[in-house]
């Protein structure tokens, strides 16, 4: 029996996800945290790129089933500075697989020093069409129809949009506690809209074992994610709003690949009833190096 | 309106980087009571051992195998500079980091995991 399209295009993402190690040396361990729509104050280590794929499977009511992807390359420009661009498409079933765009976006940390609560600065430029359903983040009065239409009509609506982020975030007794507080404004006439996220994990277990594992209890972190839309300049009511509850789970698996899922129950009449994330990176460690030719060894100075 | 934008936009973009250059030597601004800590692992050899775990996973790539560093901007960790710190000291640095200079935080590993580390680099020393 045939795949149908949405899963057509997950299984592309992730044929393509799983061939990513051979184009460069053995990667590093991805550390982050098992969010899909929050974001900790961990940035990519200087140097590292990370391309990640996090796909979105949902039904809207009156609407087909879809999954739509996200595929990110997540670039550690600076300790405190980390850059990416994402490329999105979905495929709806019964309709059609298309690309809905891309979006940059730079995290700053502004503060050097690790403090009880972490700042980030978040700026995100998109250029996506109305058919985009990665769902990267809910703000405003964004709701199901919003991705019921038929993907014909839903591209024809071009969205330029710029998101800022207040991500504030804390590390306590293995514990991670994020917020962010979400706000995106249309480049056109449209008002300015507000969102939040919030979400909390730790690993199951907190020391290492003395050797290599893939299954053992440190490898896997368990967590919780809350988001949703806050109303708009126009009509800032939480009526019409869109909020999920969302348990989620991290695997890191060897050779820098890290696994997470998380299903996502939708609170209010608006959202969707259920969406299914799943997430699959890989990190490649410091890829300016692979353009250089290393010194020996030892003619640098101590950690200083 | 526009103006107003890029005006903020660069004044925030200008006190980020005034903050970045004006972090100096980190191992100088480690509290007491950070330095003072002991390592509740000190010693132990399974401790030792998880932290060349650890190490394998979140540091040699910066710090190569060996932890001689690359001999460019990644420094050696078989170091004086290491050898007369304090555990509390390096568990400290490595939670903190040093974002100003590359070396980014570790606060995400569980305590456990720094101390272990710890563990580690005072044992190749």
């Amino acid at each position: 029996m045939p795949l149908n399209k949405p899963f057509r295009l997950i299984t592309y993402a992730a044929c393509a996800a799983s061939c990513l190690p051979i184009f460069g040396p053995l990667p590093a361990s991805a550390q982050d945290k098992p969010y899909f729509v929050t974001y900790s104050h961990d940035l990519e280590e200087p140097g590292n790129l990370e391309i990640e794929t996090k796909t979105a499977l949902g039904k809207p009511n009156g609407g087909n089933n879809f999954g739509a992807t996200a595929v990110e390359f997540e670039y550690g420009t600076r300790a405190w500075w980390t850059t990416e661009v994402y490329l999105d498409g979905q495929a709806t079933s019964q309709d059609s697989t298309i690309f809905t765009g891309f979006r940059i976006e730079n995290r700053i940390r502004p503060l050097m020093r690790d403090h009880a609560i972490n700042p980030v600065l978040y700026v995100e430029y998109e250029n996506t069409s109305g058919a985009d359903k990665t769902i990267l983040e809910f703000v405003g009065h964004d709701s199901q129809p919003d991705l019921a239409g038929p993907n014909s009509d839903l591209r024809r609506d071009h969205q330029h949009e710029a998101e800022l982020k207040l991500i504030l975030s804390s590390n306590l007794h293995d514990w991670n506690i994020s917020e962010n507080f979400i706000t995106e404004k249309d480049m056109g006439h449209d008002p300015w809209e507000f969102g939040y996220a919030v979400a909390v994990a730790r690993p199951l277990r907190s020391a290492a074992g003395g050797r290599e594992c893939t299954f053992c209890a440190e490898k896997f972190t368990a967590g919780a994610e809350a988001y949703g839309g806050l109303g708009d300049t126009f009509a800032l009511t939480m009526r019409d709003t869109s909020h999920y509850v969302a348990p989620t789970v991290g695997w890191q698996l060897p050779k820098g690949a890290r696994l997470s899922f998380s299903p996502g129950f939708g609170l209010t009449g608006s959202s969707l009833a259920r969406v299914y994330r799943v997430g699959l990176a890989f990190e490649f460690e410091q890829i300016g190096d692979w353009f250089h030719q290393s010194k020996q060894p030892g003619s640098h100075g101590g950690a200083e | 309106m526009m103006r107003r934008g890029v005006a903020v936009l660069l004044l925030f973009m200008s006190a980020t980087l005034i903050v970045a250059a004006s972090s100096s030597s980190r191992w100088q601004q480690v509290p007491e009571k950070d330095h003072a800590r002991p390592n509740p692992l000190a010693g132990t050899p399974q401790a030792a051992a998880a932290g060349a775990v650890v190490y394998r996973d979140h540091c040699l790539q910066c710090h190569k195998p060996n932890a001689q560093g690359d001999g460019r901007k990644h420094p050696s960790l078989r170091s004086e500079r290491i050898r007369s710190a304090s555990d509390g000291d390096i568990e400290w640095f490595l939670r903190q980091g040093d974002l100003g200079h590359g070396m980014p935080s570790w606060s995400s590993l569980p305590e456990a995991q720094r101390w272990q580390i710890v563990t580690w680099l005072r044992s190749i020393q």
